[in-house]
């Protein structure tokens, strides 16, 4: 039965999910710009993300400590990642590119299982965060509205820093052309390295903030990573408001359409994307050539 | 070596079948191993049609692997079909049929897009198959009870039951797949299809449908993914869901990087590899689930250090043993005379595509009101211009005048903004670019466009192929020698430009006046009434420049020909009449005597300073 209740609930669950989606999606998105590089390991990142936040709530017990620390780890392995490979892989095919980071990905999951074995663990929300908050005309569990404001907040500081410092021109720039950003006499590998390591903290700190919501496992990326693929498609591939627009909007496809018959959630998803390519081969902000 | 012997490949391959149930026990293969492995190489030839040779990295094939298998398991069991042949025959074809569909939406984007809606769509595969159709394909649970194939010999009946019993039916369909494949890869197409992984804007540019091809390459994965997949459910003597899953398409990709791609028996050998691996780290070593961890490894340091894989690495370890040296470059040898005596005049009519409709008398091209802008920045402004048959033009103009992008609209590679443009008073305006070359139109690059990992008469083949065959024929299966007058047609070409004697050269390896040279071949073999040629002498050392004006001289025989280039001696000696562009605009048009006069061009190429 849809009633209005149900159908304003999953609205809000729609931005929420888009929210997260939007932000994993920003960190592939700005990598692919800057690097031209398409990291099939961003999945694994997610999920790293999420592990490294756990270890980090076992060892203090602190949420917020295992979201600041989850965070940093992943910039760190992000930037050792482009040092030690991808830098290697700027000069080769695309279809190298892929290979490696996809194997990438298959040994971060493999590394995970081997360490924490295959079962689910769990990172409670914190206890301000616990229960629900009654909206008005609707009752809705307060760590979802505390991801989305989460999720809200780190939007807008990736877009403060994309757009707002000489980091974020630096990095703009080099989606348009990083040749001739290197030739204006700035360290492009370095800022590659430090892309990389947002790109990839985007999604580890996505990882973090969702293991209140869904159980970690080491197979937790993979789904996520397909999705963020049907969000850059629809938003348009290097572009950052085109990762937040298709974030949103594929997230209240899925929401909605899980109100009406879940089974059908994902496959909607991939219906979106296709009627995109159809009518806006290269997505609703994306630019034609970029590719 | 390889090609002294025919079906030398297809006879080694049948022997490693035959040989290998008596051999790889010893090893430490189980029957069913061996018979997996077969499934994977199977599954991989179409994949590695599709990546090692055409160039596109799909993560989708599980799609048309469950597709295939589930049909003909659906067939089997819950309709009680009794052909277990006819029920791969149609899984296959409905596996092709979905793979020429999907085909239809992925390719509509190249490179790193094209991968992630492969993976996308496979995606949707596995939520349909797990909900909405869990009816028909028994959703988690899969498919169970699917009988194995006989076979009535007229005397007694084969059963390939389990083990090495299934074994002998499992490589007849491995061995009828590689010789389908070596087929494939040795025809007309399959030389398209390389073409297409070196240089799909080139490939087009020398009248190829690339798109049909490409899409061709899709369903030919397709069709050996769904052949596959029906045999897995027929082994496992149950379809499992596992086979719709992005770690299929996942295993398949790292299967065929990790035994070599464009060989196509580095799946196979892929498969061996990582089935043996998993086996034997698992049992032996007892590894526990960390085997993944470490094929994931290998999976890495492989695609970093040998990327062709294993295959591709022991190629290359012979080639280094075995390397005979190509002849050398010509040193000083007078390569003019050789280019002059190649060609008589006769055979570059020869050359000339013959075109059926009557005779037009009309200029050749002409572009009416050309205008190209790039957001603000115009390009080219509202350009009149005519060449009429057998003239030989000259277009020069300063650095940024607009000449390449005239020249791109001229030939369709992109639109003019407004404006139309007419090839023997026919509109192209809005045609393809591979269409206008089959009309008879064709350009050489400024920067070399060629197929850079094959040899120099592979790349004139290839050219010479859309000549010969049209934009786009379904020629899978014929044999790339059986093509009318190919020979002919590469032969004459690589005389033309006086490269015979280097035919079997790999281009990386060619000297740069060599590879321009090329580039004019490439634009020759399609045989064009038109020939329009974007600064065919720059960066050339003096001789060479000697060489090619020769050259120019020669091809100018019996078709028209238009040349942008910066080298004023050799325009103003070659041209009849020559147009001079500036800031996007035609500036001025005439005879090289009077161009020289020219008060307007003067100033634009020396800033008013030849008239103090």
């Amino acid at each position: 039965m849809i009633t209005w209740a149900n159908f304003i609930a999953q609205l809000f669950n729609g931005l929420a999910l888009g929210a997260l989606l939007a932000l994993i999606s920003a960190g592939l998105t700005i990598i692919y710009g800057t690097l031209g590089v398409l990291n099939l390991a961003h999945g694994a990142m997610f999920m790293l993300g999420g592990y490294a936040g756990f270890v980090v709530f076992q060892l203090t017990g602190s949420f917020v400590l295992a979201v600041a620390g989850g965070s940093l780890f992943l910039v760190l392995v992000g930037g050792i990642i482009e040092l030690v490979i991808i830098r290697h892989f700027y000069g080769r095919p695309p279809e190298d590119q892929l290979l490696v980071t996809f194997g990438l990905g298959i040994v971060i999951v493999e590394l995970v299982r081997f360490g924490f074995g295959g079962l689910t663990r769990i990172v409670p929300p914190p206890g301000w965060a616990l229960g629900v908050t009654q909206l008005g005309f609707l009752i809705y569990p307060t760590y979802r509205l505390v991801e989305l404001g989460i999720a809200a907040v780190s939007l807008t500081l990736l877009y403060i820093v994309l757009y707002r410092t000489r980091l974020g021109m630096i990095v703009r720039a080099g989606i348009e052309d990083s040749v001739m950003v290197g030739m204006l006499g700035i360290n492009v590998y370095r800022v590659f390295m430090v892309v990389f390591g947002i790109g990839a903290m985007a999604a580890g700190f996505a990882g973090i903030v969702n293991t209140p919501v869904v159980s970690l496992t080491p197979d937790v990326g993979e789904s996520i990573l397909v999705r963020a693929f049907v969000v850059i498609v629809i938003g348009g591939v290097g572009s950052f408001p085109g990762a937040v627009l298709g974030g949103l909007i594929a997230g209240e496809i899925y929401s909605l359409t899980s109100m009406i018959d879940p089974a059908y959630s994902d496959a909607m998803l991939f219906v979106a994307m296709t009627i995109v390519l159809l009518v806006r081969p290269q997505g609703l902000l994306g630019t034609r050539g970029r590719e | 070596m390889l090609k002294r012997i025919p079906y030398l490949v297809e006879i080694l391959t049948a022997v490693g079948l035959i040989a290998a149930p008596y051999l790889l026990p010893y090893l430490g293969f189980a029957p069913n191993t061996v018979n997996r492995i077969l499934v994977w190489g199977l599954f991989g030839i179409g994949f590695d049609i599709l990546f090692g040779y055409t160039g596109l990295l799909s993560f989708g094939q599980s799609a048309f692997y469950g597709t295939g298998g589930f049909v003909a398991a659906y067939l089997l069991t819950v309709l009680g079909f009794p052909n277990v042949w006819l029920a791969i025959l149609i899984g296959t074809v409905v596996a092709s049929i979905v793979g020429y569909l999907v085909g239809l939406v992925a390719l509509r984007r190249t490179g790193i897009y094209f991968a992630m809606i492969t993976v996308a769509i496979a995606e949707v595969f596995y939520f349909v198959e797990f909900s909405p159709l869990s009816e028909y394909t028994g959703g988690e649970n899969g498919l169970p009870g699917v009988p194995t194939p006989s076979l009535y010999l007229g005397f007694t009946t084969l059963h390939f039951t389990g083990g090495w019993a299934m074994y002998p039916f499992l490589a007849a369909c491995y061995f009828i797949g590689i010789v389908i494949a070596l087929r494939i890869v040795r025809s007309p197409t399959g030389a398209v299809f390389s073409a297409i992984r070196e240089n799909p804007l080139r490939a087009s540019a020398v009248g190829h449908n690339v798109h049909a091809y490409k899409l061709m390459a899709f369903v030919v994965s397709a069709v050996y993914a769904g052949f596959a997949g029906c045999l897995l459910g027929i082994l496992q003597g149950f379809m499992p869901p596992e086979a719709f899953t992005f770690e299929t398409s996942g295993q398949l990709v790292m299967q065929t990087a990790i035994g070599g791609t464009g060989t196509l028996f580095g799946p196979l050998l892929g498969a061996a590899v990582w089935l043996f691996l998993q086996d034997f780290l698992q049992s032996s070593l007892d590894f526990g689930a960390a085997w993944k961890l470490v094929l994931g490894v290998i999976f890495v340091l492989l695609v970093c250090f040998l990327r062709r894989g294993i295959i591709g690495g022991f190629v290359d370890v012979i080639a280094y043993f075995t390397a005979k040296p190509h002849p050398p470059a010509p040193e000083e040898a007078p390569v003019t005379a050789e280019i002059s005596a190649a060609i008589s005049p006769l055979a570059s009519v020869g050359l000339v595509r013959r075109r059926e409709e009557a005779p037009f008398t009309g200029p050749v091209i002409e572009a009416r009101g050309v205008t190209k802008s790039f957001g603000g920045i115009v390009a080219n402004k509202n350009i009149n211009f005519t060449v009429e048959q057998g003239e030989l033009r000259g277009i020069i103009g300063p650095n940024g005048a607009g000449k390449s992008t005239f020249f791109k609209m001229l030939t369709c590679e992109m639109p003019p903004t407004s404006g139309q443009i007419f090839f023997h008073g026919r509109d192209i305006t809005g045609l393809d670019i591979a269409s206008v070359c089959q009309l008879g139109l064709t350009k050489s690059y400024q920067v070399n466009q060629l197929f850079t990992r094959l040899t120099l008469r592979e790349n004139v083949v290839i050219a010479a192929l859309a000549e010969r065959r049209g934009k786009f024929s379904l020629d899978l299966l014929r044999r790339i020698d059986k093509v009318p007058g190919l020979d002919e047609q590469v032969e004459a070409t690589l005389g033309m430009v006086g490269l015979t004697a280097r035919a079997d050269v790999p281009v990386a390896e060619l000297a740069y006046g060599e590879k321009r040279r090329l580039e004019i071949a490439l634009a020759l073999a399609a045989s064009p009434s038109l020939l329009l040629l974007d600064e065919p002498l720059a960066g050339m050392s003096p001789r060479e420049r000697v060489e090619t004006v020769q050259l120019l001289k020669n091809i100018r025989r019996g078709r028209t020909l238009i040349v942008i280039d910066h080298d004023m001696d050799a325009i103003f000696g070659l041209a009849e009449k020559i147009t001079v562009l500036h800031d996007g605009a035609l500036l001025a048009e005439g005879t090289p005597a009077e161009i020289q006069r020219n008060k307007l061009v003067q100033e634009a190429y020396l800033g008013g300073v030849a008239a103090a």
